[in-house]
């Protein structure tokens, strides 16, 4: 049972990924596309921790960890630029 | 007992998927960005939270121990998505994204438009020093 509950959340959180995507292309503004962009690195999260689940191993978290930190990093920095126009001043 | 900690760990699963995908919906069909702003930092967040508790409850399940490193991603979390949500939207605030005509308020958004206007770098080479 824990085998297709696994598989049909990594349909649901791949659909989400779709549609994420959908508005980092369409998106009007530059604030919408970094906030597609920052959630899409939250729901690529969700997919590896379900892809370390489906194959059992824990060498899927480090990788998750990572991205965690990297997508607050990249975040941050973005909505720096489009504040002040330079990250590190 | 077995059992109902695998049922745990499906519902969870499953909630936590339909709450993802409620963020991402969410993110496509509301009408301006500040409305948009809303379902990644809550519908997402709540997901992905309960995504890693099942995650800490099929380790357990296995037998290795309460997973530590879902802890610390799941805590991770919590703390920076607020803050990233605060600096989209300051960032949204200050290059005048503009509103969905018909919002309650627009004064209040002026307001905080002018209280901490952010020096422009432009500005700041223009300044005397």
């Amino acid at each position: 049972m824990l085998e297709s509950v696994l598989l049909l959340v990594s349909l649901m959180v791949a659909v989400a990924l779709v549609l994420n995507a959908w508005r980092l292309m369409i998106g009007p503004s530059t604030a919408d596309r970094i906030l597609a962009l920052d959630t899409m690195y939250i729901n690529s999260i969700a997919l590896i921790v379900l892809l370390g689940l489906y194959f059992q191993t824990d060498l899927y978290y480090e990788a998750a960890l990572l991205i965690a930190m990297l997508g607050f990093v990249s975040t941050a920095a973005l909505a720096k630029y489009l504040i002040r126009g330079d990250i590190i001043e | 007992m077995v059992v109902f900690w695998e049922w745990l760990a499906s519902i969870l699963l499953v909630i936590g998927g339909f709450f993802v995908l409620v963020g991402a919906v969410g993110m496509v069909k509301l009408p301006d960005f500040y409305t948009r702003l809303h379902a990644p930092t809550k519908a997402t967040t709540l997901g992905i939270g309960c995504i890693l508790l099942a995650s800490m409850d099929m380790h357990a399940l296995r037998g290795e121990g309460v997973g530590v490193q879902e802890f610390a991603i799941v805590l991770f979390l919590f703390i920076t998505a607020p803050v990233s949500a605060y600096m989209i939207a300051k960032a949204a605030l200050h290059r005048r994204v503009p509103m969905r005509p018909g919002s309650y308020n627009p004064k209040l958004l002026q307001d905080a438009r002018e209280r901490h206007a952010p020096i422009h770098h432009c500005d700041q080479e223009k300044r005397p020093s």
